[in-house]
């Protein structure tokens, strides 16, 4: 066999968004050698579509904000399965990681006394998104990126990675191949950190892009690693249903976080229908009250009058519009109206500049005249690796995983604006814990060979004469499966068939074929990222089908209700050989301060 | 059905590549990467294109559409006459890969030679306080989302003019927003008029009118450290002064020759 292109590392970073971003930063500020890997450019990642900001308890706005309240917040968002530790840390961490990212040229909006501005978000008590316009992400990945080049971190552009190396259970390196021009490169490493996010291409209607593919968390799996909290995917309450090509299309929480209001074709503002009981007193009792609210935001000021129910955390106004629609109350197009169209405009052009660039140029609506149609989206994994909360440690030794591809933070419900605090605060914890251990361990310098070979040969297998199945097509048919069984609601029935469904792709899968040079070929490509969607799809549906109840983003319609012996439990996938593990774990107990806090909620 | 005819670079040699005829399904509100992932999921799966956001949010899909440097995610088929062929080609100003993929690498190694960001190390916490009005400007050069369109449109580049370096739009509006960032105490204007060869823009503002974000590249990034340059280089008053406080970069002002404004 001729020498494979090898690039030794301390610490490798697959993924280049937020997370792995700030994880390769920290990695290079204690010293270590390290290379960023991703499949796109580099600046091209998922987190430049975020759009709505950056929760962090800086108190600019609300006074009275603290991580606390942040912390309880999180919790009551999700449902009380977050990993405490981790919900702990991150409410104390963010504030300082958003200030960081000023030190390093982010330039957020401001308020009246020149500090960072904070906005509204779901399940938030009080406006605590740092956030420029709706182009968040992108301010966050420019600042990141440019740091991270100044850093000396070295970025493996455009290169995908199909399996990590191992050694007696560790990891020590990873494979994968050149989309130029499809060469295998090899990349040793003492540590390496998962940053890859999440899986919304296995479904139909999606805010991601094509790079979600779960390589991730089938990599760490295909590794030994554990999953949890699989079940748990988040529908975010709007994306564009129109026109056909941006159907899922994200359209920022921001919208209501200003003001938006959520009606149904009879005109009714249906979300006071849907607030949980337990939670009513936190949202105004009015329309009068909930316009108070808004005219104090658009004032800049305090009031005491209490948030719109359009603020509802995500999953709960999913649900309802789903609902709405399903009931015969949808628009034309198959979703409910969203409103802000009564604001001044020059207001929403300055709030909202790239949902009115969006609508205008993609959907011929204005949205400063007309309210906007949208329908829920799949949107974000709360599932993923399972992390110590300290270090972002896996499950396998040398293995660490950060941002949407690990999973414990979020518990059943994320918050909207949790995420990019997530990928900087466990980005940097996660880059300090990989540059330690490599510190103790260094890189080893064989190449594992045989694994090398196997994996190169797996490279070549598509385009092997006995390979005859499209990928394309198995690609439709598991999106199709995941939308219509693995939704926003679920049965038992549903859940089973898709199982199946999943396991007949997976044997065709087998045979995908490629065809064509091997350069930027969408084809080859997604024969890898076939198989990675269908083992992540698996994974989703056994911990659906094993979570006999409905808590946060998991709706069983046979199961209705959420069960006491499923409280504070959490489901955990691991591979016990050829077959897939599902066991459960309990939530870590909450140390008695914290009980106290989130009981005063 | 309705139709639509797309004429499709492909190859990865611009002499031998040629156009592929496809005839694609339309359905409403369709853009030209719609179609071109009709066509990777039916006819040629190994179409090669840049794209990852769909949203006009990410800038990878860049390549020029009838002639025009555009993003391929917010150039809808309607805008082009029925009944007539589509010409989608990959953009110009940079080497071939595949199809419709260029290498835009040397955009990130000119990115690397700016000095970045530099706040003083030591500043209160009152100073990072700053009024809305006063970032607006750098917030406009900070949409910027890194598509190359201006890179590919400008003659500067496309045509190769010159053997000196030019950085290019992109790169004077990255370089004015640190200049103009409030906090930023880097200096970039011996770099500006060497390495980026900020003299070779002669203003035809064709950077601002491809521009998907709207910045006003010329008005409002190039033209003003054009004239920080001039200033500080070309001014008799600068020249002197600066001799008196003998600033650093004092010895290195002679006009460079082939300055073309």
């Amino acid at each position: 066999m001729t020498a494979v292109e090898t690039h030794p590392h301390d610490v490798l970073v697959v993924g280049a968004g937020g997370a792995g971003l700030r994880a390769a930063i920290e990695a290079a500020a204690a010293g270590a050698s390290v290379g960023l890997v991703c499949k796109s450019l580099l600046g091209k990642a998922h987190t430049v579509m975020a759009e709505g900001g950056i929760a962090a308890a800086l108190a600019h706005v609300a006074g009275d904000d603290k991580w606390q309240v942040h912390f309880r917040d999180t919790l009551v968002g999700g449902k009380l399965l977050n990993d405490p530790r981790m919900a702990e840390i991150h409410a104390k961490e963010a504030p300082d990681r958003v200030r960081e990212l000023e030190r390093w040229g982010a330039v957020f909006d401001r308020t009246r006394d020149g500090r960072i501005l904070q906005r509204p978000f779901g399940g938030h008590t009080h406006p605590r998104l740092a956030h420029v316009g709706d182009r968040t992400g992108l301010e966050m990945i420019r600042t990141l990126q440019d740091r991270a080049v100044t850093a000396g971190v070295t970025v493996h552009m455009e290169c995908t990675i199909t399996r990590l190396l191992t050694d007696a259970g560790r990891v020590i390196g990873a494979f994968g191949y050149w989309r130029a021009d499809g060469r295998p490169v090899v990349f040793p490493a003492a540590s390496v950190v998962l940053a890859t996010g999440g899986i919304g291409r296995a479904y139909e209607i999606t805010s991601n892009s094509w790079e979600y593919s779960g390589d991730g968390h089938a990599l760490a799996y295909m590794a030994g690693a554990e999953l949890i909290d699989m079940e748990f995917v988040q529908f975010h309450p709007t994306g564009m249903v129109w026109p056909p090509g941006v159907r899922g299309l994200l359209v920022t929480e921001a919208v209501r976080g200003e003001g938006g209001i959520l009606r149904n074709s009879q005109g009714e503002r249906f979300m006071w229908k849907y607030l949980p009981e337990d939670r009513r007193a936190e949202y105004a009792e009015t329309d009068e009250e909930a316009d108070r609210w808004v005219e104090a935001l658009t004032e800049g000021r305090q009031t005491d009058a209490r948030r719109p129910p359009e603020l509802s955390t995500r999953d709960n106004v999913a649900r309802a519009i789903y609902t709405e629609v399903r009931e015969g109350r949808g628009t034309r197009h198959g979703g409910v109206f969203l409103d802000i169209s009564y604001l001044p405009a020059a207001r929403v052009r300055q709030k909202l500049p790239s949902m009115y660039e969006q609508f205008r140029e993609l959907a011929d609506v204005d949205i400063t005249q007309t309210p906007m149609e949208v329908g829920p989206t799949m949107h974000y994994m709360m599932g993923g690796v399972r992390v110590d909360a300290e270090t972002c440690a896996t499950t396998t030794p040398g293995l660490f995983a950060a941002g949407e591809v690990a999973g414990g933070m979020h518990g059943a419900n994320r918050l909207g604006g949790n995420s990019l605090s997530d990928l900087l605060v466990f980005g940097q914890r996660a880059g300090a814990a990989a540059a330690a251990a490599a510190d103790v361990r260094p890189p080893g310098r064989d190449v594992p060979q045989a694994q090398v070979g196997q994996a190169t040969a797996e490279l070549e297998e598509p385009f092997d004469v006995a390979s005859v199945e499209d990928p394309n097509r198995i690609h439709e048919e598991l999106k199709a499966t995941m939308q219509a069984l693995v939704g926003i609601f679920r049965t038992a029935a549903d859940l089973d068939a898709a199982l199946s469904r999943i396991e007949e792709l997976r044997v065709r899968s087998r045979n995908a074929r490629a065809e064509g040079p091997r350069s930027f070929n969408a084809g080859w490509d997604l024969v890898f990222e076939l198989r990675n969607m269908l083992l992540v799809s698996e994974a989703i549906a056994r911990a659906a089908l094993a979570r006999t109840e409905s808590r946060g983003a998991h709706s069983r319609l046979d199961h209705p209700t959420a069960e006491g012996i499923w409280e504070g439990r959490r489901t955990v996938v691991s591979p016990a050989g050829p077959t897939m593990r599902i066991e459960t774990t309990p939530v870590a107990p909450l140390p008695d301060e914290l009980q106290a806090l989130v009981a005063q909620g | 059905m309705e139709e639509t005819l797309l004429w499709v670079f492909r190859g990865s040699d611009r002499d031998s590549g040629r156009y592929f005829e496809y005839r694609v399904p339309v359905e409403e509100g369709m853009v030209v990467l719609d179609a071109l992932h009709w066509i990777q999921a039916n006819v040629a799966a190994d179409l090669a294109v840049r794209w990852n956001c769909k949203a006009a949010k990410c800038g990878s899909c860049s390549a020029e559409v009838n002639g025009r440097p555009s993003l391929l995610c917010k150039t809808r088929l309607s805008d082009f006459p029925a009944g007539e062929a589509i010409t989608i080609e990959p953009m110009r100003t940079f080497p071939l890969v595949r199809d419709l993929v260029t290498d835009v690498s040397w955009n990130y190694r000119v990115n690397a030679r700016i000095a970045p960001f530099s706040p003083p190390a030591e500043a209160p916490e009152e100073a990072w306080r700053w009024q809305q009005e006063d970032i607006e400007r750098v917030q406009e050069f900070r949409r910027c989302i890194e598509c190359f369109l201006c890179q590919d449109v400008c003659h500067v580049l496309r045509n190769h003019e010159t053997e000196h370096e030019f950085a290019g739009p992109r790169y004077l509006v990255r370089v004015a927003a640190l200049e103009m960032h409030p906090m930023d105490q880097g200096d970039r204007l011996a770099y500006l008029r060497t390495d980026a060869g900020a003299g070779y823009c002669n203003i035809t503002k064709c950077c601002t009118e491809v521009c998907p974000e709207h910045i006003k590249i010329t008005d409002n990034a190039i033209i003003p450290l054009k004239e920080r340059v001039a200033d500080r280089y070309y001014d008799p008053l600068q020249v002197a002064w600066r001799k008196l406080r003998r600033r650093p970069d004092a010895g290195q002002a002679p006009p460079p020759t082939g300055q073309r404004e």
